[in-house]
């Protein structure tokens, strides 16, 4: 019996042992080089148009699954030469990079990420001086403030300009029948949207107001570029001003109606598509699934409006080599490829990021990137509109920053304390943050010349 | 079994199957939602019946770039975890539960304590040390780390097994004759074996549901977790669930296939 | 023991080097490294700055206080369940082993999976919700994850990590339950004890080594697991492995990150010190 029983495990063990075997021949001493690669690890570019090997492309953007299968199988076909293109968490992203500096063993070529990582990686002095690139890309159109974001408060440039979005609201045309009287959907008013969310709220008996507050949402761009400029005209500057507190209350207000399970939304996509909400707020490519899978369904709209202007964040993501990247001209040639005017129309027909070009929009776009793009161009050019910035000038901590944004709105609406506090207290956070960083204050803030101060 | 009693019999079921209900309930809603059209993940009320199929999302999510790759560099990492950590975990199990020496709790406690550690917070040392040793983007560089997390418990798991066997036993072999190595292959091993085995099947699992470590020692080498887990956090929800359903696929057809010696060697017969 | 010409402590030494060096080098050494963080302010000088910043963090206490709740409802809980689910399947009844297997299952489901699943059970347009209004219970869905009733949340989370990790302790219960049911199993049955008696009187005394090492795996892997929490919850039940990481990942804090690492090493070292002295297991119990 007992003999059994040990045969049974000598056999497992060698069946285990035998499963092992095929996946160790192939990689013997593992070196950075993966095996499907080129011959020699470093050989000499032999023709300069064909990089000898596949360019790593690490990127926080384009994480969902069909959109890194688009960026694989449309958008980078007819680059021709093999390119590696790995999606990841920010998390694992920063760590990964600043693990191969630190190492002094880079792998990775090309860096895709928002704006914001880019001042990290610059930080993590991960980051190559790309101006001998920028000026062979002098004749594309860039947008220049793009452009000038991009050279990370620096006079160099390190992050080129890829593609751009932005935050909007998206809406169940079922809400339609409630819209307060006189209100116009392309131009409405901070205050409306919760007379729209009460209507709804009174007539269903469900709030169906919804925000992005789950772990993964950006609630903190809400409160960073939208809120903040809409009440009060800045952002840092009047972080604890008489006019912050108006607009608390009012945001309070507007709380009533919004689904009370928004603190489990990543995605406003997911809500909207169920029926959870009508109405959300969030960044496009967050929304753009529900008027892709039901373009009859919803539309879209520019942000409220509110008592100083209509407050609305552009969203900056770049392209940038890594210090040290094995494939310096491959790596090139690929962000050449990727900021070309067809290849920037492309990304947009594709998955819905807009260009970084001034270059006009054909028409046969598809409807959920028309849906979009109307909304996006009518909130960029409304009369009212007050562009925010991300925060700048942060480097590691505008995680940090984020973080002390997002406790100040879930502790005054969510935990209801009282607001003059919370303001001070979580303003006294900021203003250590800006002071250790030495930031400066960014649009719409008032340019200061120290690190920028709450008032 | 001579006069068991038809009332017993019948707790006995109702329970085993309430709790067998319990556990499969959720499994089932999750294959169901991975293998529902895209827009049936919304409806409402969202069906609980498998009326209307579609492999649509799950066929995408499979023939995606690198899946399949990366489910076989799972199970490598997998056993060459489970494997190693025996070798490593088994010996040592078995010092701490048949030797008397100075510090003995204190070894114990020391072991234990390299698992109370949040492992997300090391990523940066161990990518950093890893990337020196040149082991990086390999899976076996997982797979050491795997091991480190697996291996106090395996200590923990094979010294309470050994613990429990008695010491007369082999003591009673060894004056008998035997060499204290054969007396304890002969007696105490095979009296341990179901002891190793949930040990072993507790490393597998460890390996296979590893996040963390996975997502940042690999780059090109994904494990399964290390992919999926960008799908689970980021993709539309039809896409989480085939995610999600495709990583409990794989692990439930290996404890199918080890579920016949495992049980053997729990004593349970798969009748 | 020990008849050999070698000092008596040198085989159990070459059994244990092995096993601890590899942990001394992969893990001990890194978290070292790692923990040295805390202790030092971001500028890199020596300086409590990260402890401070824990802990007048708006949801450190929240976070404390919510870690040890869940543990003190869960473990409980999965205790039982994994008692009763063992003993089940060690039944000589048929379809035993089915069950068994039934039972393992969700050893195979990652945490992110499960937080998902139980979503999509909890969630406002959620099957739960489904079922209710199927049966005419209910008109319209509740909302049970709302923010407004922190309960119903960490009523869910309880249910859902009862049910994602009971496999574990189940897997180690069983492992220790067939070596010594059988002989006084059915000794016990002689002498005409009742289940709970045999329960009381026979199996958990001759389990408690692997009921602590059941004990001691759940409770550090509770200490540190938060994807559950973190999917129905969101920011509303912080627990301190969540909050660690989100200082680590989130934030790009690894001081303050380290510093939570710490409070969770503390308190894991704490708990498992009290099962091993609980359920201390004296050689001369078991010289039988």
């Amino acid at each position: 019996m007992r003999d059994r029983r040990l045969w049974t495990v000598f056999s497992l063990l060698l069946a285990l042992l035998l499963a092992c075997q095929p996946a160790a021949t192939p990689t013997p001493t593992p070196t950075a080089a993966p095996p499907p690669a080129a011959p020699s690890p470093t050989p000499p570019p032999p023709t300069p148009t064909a990089p000898p090997r596949p360019v790593l492309f690490l990127s926080t953007q384009l994480r969902p699954v069909e959109e890194a299968e688009k960026m694989r199988n449309v958008i980078l076909k007819p680059f021709g030469a093999p390119v590696e293109f790995i999606p990841e968490d920010e998390g694992p992203f920063h760590d990964r990079i600043r693990a191969e500096i630190q190492a002094g063993k880079v792998t990775v070529d090309v860096v895709g990420a928002l704006h914001g990582n880019f001042v990290t990686l610059l930080k993590d002095n991960a980051l190559e001086d790309l101006a001998a690139l920028m000026e062979r890309l002098k004749d594309r159109p860039m947008v220049s403030q793009f452009v000038e974001l991009g050279k990370l408060g620096t006079d160099r440039p390190y992050c080129i300009p890829w593609m751009q979005a932005t935050y909007i609201l998206a809406i169940n045309k079922k809400a339609l029948d409630y819209l307060p009287a006189g209100a116009d959907l392309n131009a409405l008013t901070w205050d409306q949207l919760r007379q729209w969310g009460e209507n709804i709220h009174k007539a269903t008996g469900e709030r169906k107001l919804g925000f992005p507050l789950g772990p993964k949402g950006l609630i903190h761009r809400f409160v960073q570029g939208y809120l903040y400029p809409s009440y009060t005209g800045a952002f840092v500057t009047t972080y604890k001003s008489p006019e912050a507190v108006e607009m608390w209350k009012a945001f309070k207000a507007l709380w009533e109606h919004v689904n009370p399970q928004s603190t489990t939304y990543d995605f406003m996509q997911e809500p909207l598509l169920a029926e959870e909400v009508w109405i959300a707020w969030d960044h496009t490519a967050r929304l753009v699934n529900a008027f892709k899978e039901r373009p009859n369904d919803f539309i879209a709209a520019p942000v409220p409006a509110g008592p100083k202007g209509r407050g609305f964040m552009p969203v900056l993501a770049c392209l940038g080599i890594v210090k040290g990247a094995p494939n310096r001209e491959g790596a090139e040639a690929l962000i050449e490829f990727l900021t070309r005017p067809e290849t920037q129309l492309t990304i947009l027909r594709e998955v819905a990021f807009f260009p970084v070009l001034d270059i006009p929009i054909p028409a046969d776009m598809p409807v959920h990137v028309r849906i979009e793009g109307e909304a996006v161009v009518k909130q960029s050019r409304a009369p009212d509109a007050i562009p925010a910035l991300l925060p700048v000038g942060l480097g590691g901590k505008a995680g940090e920053f984020n973080k002390v944004n997002r406790d100040t709105l879930e502790r005054i609406v969510l935990k209801g304390e009282e607001i003059e506090k919370v303001l001070q207290e979580e303003a006294a956070n900021l203003q250590a943050i800006l002071n250790e960083t030495g930031a400066a204050c960014w649009p719409p803030d008032p340019p200061s010349t120290g690190p920028c101060t709450v008032r | 079994m001579k006069g068991r009693s038809w009332v017993g019999d019948v707790l006995w079921y109702a329970g085993a199957i309430a709790l067998a209900l319990w556990v499969l309930a959720p499994i089932y809603l999750i294959g169901l939602l991975a293998f529902s059209p895209r827009m049936a993940v919304y409806r409402w009320p969202r069906p609980l019946l498998p009326l209307e199929l579609s492999v649509e999302t799950m066929r995408f999510f499979v023939t995606a770039t690198g899946t399949l790759a990366a489910t076989w560099n799972s199970i490598v990492v997998a056993l060459f975890t489970m494997i190693l950590s025996l070798i490593l975990g088994a010996p040592a199990g078995y010092a701490l539960a048949r030797f008397f020496f100075p510090g003995r709790e204190a070894v114990r406690m020391g072991i234990l304590m390299t698992r109370m550690f949040p492992m997300a917070i090391l990523s940066i040392p161990l990518a950093v040390t890893f990337i020196r040793m040149g082991l990086y983007d390999t899976p076996w560089a997982v797979a050491l780390v795997h091991t480190a997390m697996a291996l106090p418990f395996v200590i923990l798991i094979t010294a309470s097994v050994f613990t429990a066997i008695p010491r007369d036993l082999e003591e009673a072999a060894m004056t008998l004759g035997c060499s204290p190595l054969s007396a304890f292959l002969r007696i105490s091993l095979p009296l341990a074996l179901p002891g190793l085995a949930a040990a072993a099947l507790f490393t597998f699992v460890i390996s296979w549901n590893e996040v963390f470590a996975a997502a940042i020692l690999t780059l090109r080498q994904r494990t399964l977790p290390a992919l999926v887990i960008t799908v689970l956090n980021e993709s539309p929800l039809y896409f989480r669930f085939a995610g999600g359903f495709f990583m409990v696929a794989p692990a439930l057809v290996i404890l199918l296939i080890i579920r016949r010696y495992l049980f053997h060697l729990w004593g349970v017969s798969g009748r | 023991m020990g008849n050999g010409k070698a000092p008596e402590w040198l085989l159990p030494l070459a059994l244990l080097a092995p096993a601890a060096l590899f942990l001394t080098f992969f893990i001990a050494i890194p978290s070292v490294q790692a923990l040295q963080l805390a202790f030092h302010s971001s500028s890199g000088s020596g300086s409590l700055e990260p402890f401070r910043r824990m802990v007048s963090d708006t949801r450190f206490l929240p976070a404390l206080r919510n870690t040890l709740i869940l543990i003190a409802l869960i473990i409980p809980i999965q205790l039982v369940l994994a008692l009763t689910m063992a003993l089940i399947a060690q039944s000589r009844r048929r379809g035993a082993g089915f069950f068994l297997y039934v039972y393992a299952i969700p050893l195979a489901i990652s945490e992110l999976a499960a937080g998902l699943v139980w979503l999509a059970i909890f969630t406002e347009r959620g099957y739960l919700n489904v079922i209710l209004h199927g049966l005419g219970w209910i008109q319209r869905p509740v909302i049970f994850l709302s923010y407004e009733r922190p309960l119903g949340i960490l009523l869910a989370v309880v249910v859902a990590e009862a049910w994602r990790a009971t496999a574990i302790v189940m897997v180690t219960l069983v492992a220790g339950l067939q070596m010594i049911l059988g002989e006084y199993w059915e000794a016990a049955e002689v002498f005409g004890a009742n289940l709970i008696q045999k329960i009381r009187y026979v199996v958990l005394p001759l389990l408690r080594p692997s009921l602590q090492a059941a004990l001691i795996i759940r409770t550090l892997f509770a200490f540190q697991t938060f994807a559950v929490v973190v999917a129905l919850g969101g920011g509303v039940l912080p627990v301190l492995a969540s909050e660690a990481y989100n200082w680590y990942v989130g934030a790009h804090n690894p001081h303050v990150a380290a510093a939570y690492a710490l409070v969770i090493l503390v308190l894991s070292a704490i708990t498992t010190g009290l099962y091993l002295r609980l359920l201390r297991v004296r050689p001369e119990e078991l010289g039988r």
